[in-house]
């Protein structure tokens, strides 16, 4: 039988809107949405029908039989495995309280239904992969415009100028958005380009500034400077809405053009041209504020130098700026109701929100948790349950990792894949992927605010269940009916649209529902009450940075140079793959099924290696090692070597990328606890490797 | 004759190589044969910017086939539109075809043991859709041309 369902795509995070076509139970066809995306797809969207097909990912629970990360498990059925997870963890809330069980989950619109979970449970120990992407972000605008990262987003299509600060935007792939910069070029618009190597982004751009590793935030401090000295900054929203730019001015006369051009390793008068095109541009040039700057000491403060720009610019919530995203009340609409349950009044284990208070509360900070297991300070911790979050491959040092989750009696993966954390784990869940499972309703927010979900296309092939199964029959066991108590999706829908009018057959047609028909801005005039900093302005100058004994304006510091012998290590992203979620991908490991070492050709000619040779990456203290293959080229900082993440995974029963590659996790010995203290991130790009070529490049045979 | 062409606006595509798979999962095809392929010259500075040039390869639908004629089998057939495509039954696998192509573009599919390239996803054009590559192109950046005589 033939059957057409939208549905939401779940290779990567980005959840694109799709149509699903299948046959007797198979996929046959995945296209983006005609009615928002005209069919745009990525090669991973379409890749979604391999990881179904795929024989090598979990087929049924397993319980682990051997020692953890052996490898040896034995195959259970769902209620085997349920029960031994919620006796386990019954037992450790009876010896060591409700708050000794961790739930990470990696985030997005479903993540109140886990937190949900562990909340019911009485942890207040909910967390997510942020810490390793977008936190120094979130805290930065919070700490300026007093709402997080998601409140404000960007009309890119009407700007005249996107600058970008190592926002590879045409690797992460938002289909929406990639095609509204498209656009925006189309139409004579502008985009600059900073980063440590060329990318693909790179390559579209009308400028592109190759800086020294850790000097995004010279550069913006040097932009600031010609900003404010040529006056191309917006007088009336300055007045209207702004505090703190009196100091601003004071702090940025140190940071000069020559002083910025020679820290970043650019062209002043590359930096003035550029200075002139804002002049040209304004008010319609937005500044991307970040997305994974987990990256430098200093990335917090480098994203809030690209928000100050947008606030000078005075693009807030107008046409070709940045806009706050509205929901349905924004509609006179009734919002849907959604899993929920208050966090339990005890102090989190990772010590956000009584012993760091200038953090957001909600998931808190995941890395901040392992120095807490090995002490057992504020307690221990007994059981992580990871919620599709491959710790072990998105943060530093899995072997730090290993040393603290070894305190735990119960390790639980729930997700599609094996993962380097479920790998680890006691018992492994297997999710059924997103093109076999339902979802609750989800509203997403934006000029036009819709309410959307997934809908499975196909039965789940293997013995799998949805997250919201998996979740409401481990609450059954738990004695959480009170906040799980759905027996059937279909009946969660209908409680969750209750309140709206609206029935889950309105969105057969489309796959959505829209909110508005027309794009809603607020009365720029009339913003007061819109940002949630104490004073309700937007603030240069943070009261709840300085009473958390952080400067908000902080002079910039020379990154170190790598000592002989040593390249900072780099990592970053590509089109095809979504980190180490998709490398043993049947068809997209076919594309791309290992990565390579980019070395600049200086370098690379100081190591007597050129493009192809093998050259051997080791961490700083040799404990970890991998042989790729170099790539020479100008289009990396001399500094840097640079690798695509999620490679160099040691799953077995994943054999396209077993030992495909090298790791950046691994290469960051002791990096767990090198994060930055005013945003929350972990600093990701200050690891520096030993890079030499390998001994295996021999042309001399042994062999017959 | 020729009544079709794939256009591809370099200046829209980022080479995010979905083309390949959309064509390779619509044509089932396993590791190894790809259908149509994005290259990418390396990067060269044009005005202080490294860019790098993107070209869409896939089967030229000759107006004069080579690969036709070479066929023993007559598996390989021109339609009136110009199409150039495989008739699997008839196909015994012996690649003359792909001998025949001064551009080798037909390719063995390892599952059937069968030549296989692009036939512009004909059964796709003649129910009034477009080719996969086309329809899912991430940023639209490939056009399915219809060629029309002055």
């Amino acid at each position: 039988m033939k059957k057409s369902v939208y549905s939401m795509c779940g290779m990567c995070t980005v959840r694109c809107p799709i149509r699903v076509e299948s046959e007797d139970n198979q996929v046959t066809w995945i296209e983006g949405n005609p009615h928002l995306l005209a069919g745009a797809l990525c090669a991973k969207g379409t890749a979604g029908i391999a990881l179904l097909n795929d024989s090598q990912r979990p087929q049924q629970p397993l319980i682990r039989a051997g020692a953890r990360g052996s490898g040896r498990w034995r195959e259970a059925t769902w209620d085997e495995a349920l029960d031994y997870v919620a006796d386990k963890l019954k037992a450790i809330k009876n010896q060591y309280g409700p708050e000794s069980v961790v739930l990470s989950s990696r985030g997005g619109p479903w993540q109140g239904m886990y937190k949900a979970f562990i909340h019911a449970f009485g942890s207040p120990n909910y967390t997510n992969h942020d810490c390793t992407c977008g936190r120094n972000t979130h805290h930065a605008s919070l700490s300026i415009n007093g709402v997080g990262r998601k409140g404000f987003a960007y009309d890119i299509k009407n700007a005249k100028h996107l600058v970008l600060f190592g926002r590879d935007m045409f690797s992460a792939l938002r289909i929406a958005e990639n095609n509204q910069t498209l656009d925006m070029l189309e139409k004579g618009g502008r985009l600059t380009y900073v980063d440590v190597r060329q990318t693909m982004t790179g390559a579209k751009a009308t400028r592109f500034f190759q800086v020294r590793p850790g000097t995004d935030y010279a550069l913006a401090l040097g932009v600031i400077h010609e900003v404010i000295k040529r006056e191309y900054y917006d007088k009336g929203f300055i007045a209207q809405y702004v505090t703190g730019f009196e100091e601003l001015c004071d702090f940025i006369e140190q940071y000069t053009p020559a002083w910025t051009a020679k820290q970043c390793g650019i062209k002043e008068k590359d930096l003035l041209a550029f200075v002139d095109e804002i002049g040209e541009d304004r008010p319609s040039v937005i500044f991307h504020p970040g997305w994974n700057l987990a990256r430098y000491q200093d990335s917090f403060y480098a994203s809030r130098a690209m928000h100050i720009l947008n606030v000078l610019m005075g693009n807030i919530e107008m046409k070709g700026g940045l806009f706050i995203p509205k929901g349905a009340s924004d509609c006179g609409k009734a919002g849907i109701r959604s899993i929920d349950c208050g966090k339990p009044d005890i102090r989190r284990g990772d010590g956000v929100g009584w012993k760091y208070n200038h953090f957001d509360k909600g998931p808190g900070l995941a890395h901040l948790f392992f120095e807490n297991m090995l002490k057992e300070d504020p307690y221990p911790i007994k059981a992580w349950i990871a919620m599709r979050h491959d710790l072990c491959s998105g943060m530093p040092d899995p072997q730090a990792q290993k040393l603290a989750l070894d305190k735990c009696d119960l390790l639980v993966s729930i997700d599609t894949n094996y993962s380097e954390f479920g790998w680890y784990s006691d018992v492994i869940l297997p999710e059924s992927t997103y093109l076999e499972r339902d979802t609750p309703i989800v509203q997403q927010k934006g000029l036009k605010p819709r309410l959307s979900l997934r809908r499975k296309a196909v039965e789940p092939k293997y013995d799998t269940k949805a997250n919201w199964e998996i979740f409401t029959e481990l609450a059954a066991r738990l004695d959480l009916e009170e906040t799980f108590p759905f027996k059937s999706i279909e009946e969660l829908w209908a409680w969750q649209l209750e309140p709206t009018g609206y029935t889950i057959a309105d969105f057969e047609e489309k796959g959505f529902v829209e909110l508005s028909d027309k794009d809603i801005f607020y009365d720029r005039d009339k913003l007061d009450g819109k940002f949630g900093t104490p004073s309700g302005k937007i603030e240069i100058v943070s009261e709840k940075l300085d009473q958390a004994g952080l400067v908000s304006l902080k002079p910039f510091e020379a990154p170190p140079a790598p000592e002989k012998g040593m390249l900072r290590l780099i990592y970053g992203k590509v089109a095809v793959h979504t980190q180490g979620h998709t490398t043993n991908n049947p068809m997209l490991s076919e594309l791309m099924p290992t990565n390579t070492a980019w070395i600049n050709t200086r370098q690379a000619k100081k190591l007597g290696v050129e493009t192809g040779d093998l050259v051997e990456i080791s961490s700083s203290d040799h404990s970890y090692n991998a042989t790729v293959e170099a790539l020479v080229t100008d289009h990396v900082h001399p500094e840097a070597v640079f690798v695509y993440h999620g490679f160099g995974k040691e799953i077995p029963r994943q054999t396209r990328s077993l030992h495909a590659g090298v790791s950046d996790q691994k290469l960051m010995i002791g990096k767990l606890d090198d994060w930055d203290q005013a945003g929350g991130g972990i600093n990701l790009c200050q690891v520096f490797v030993h890079v030499k070529k390998s001994i295996r490049n021999t042309k001399r045979r042994v062999e017959l | 004759m020729k009544k079709y062409m794939i256009h591809l606006n370099s200046r829209r595509c980022i080479a995010c190589h979905g083309c390949e798979v959309h064509c390779k999962a619509n044509k089932n095809l396993p590791v190894g044969p790809f259908l149509c392929t994005i290259h990418c010259t390396p990067l060269q500075k044009v005005g202080g910017v490294p860019k790098t040039e993107i070209t869409f390869s896939h089967c030229r639908h000759c107006e004069d086939p080579l690969c036709v004629p070479a066929c023993p089998t007559n598996a390989m057939i021109q339609r009136d539109d110009g199409i150039v495509y495989v008739d699997a039954e008839k196909c015994i696998g012996c690649m003359a075809c792909q001998k025949a192509c001064p551009w080798e573009i037909p390719v063995q599919n390892p599952d059937t043991d069968k030549a296989v390239k692009c036939d512009m996803c004909m059964d796709r054009l003649d129910a009034g859709l477009k080719p996969a590559c086309v329809t899912k192109c991430t940023t639209h950046a490939l056009k399915l041309v219809t060629l029309e005589c002055a």
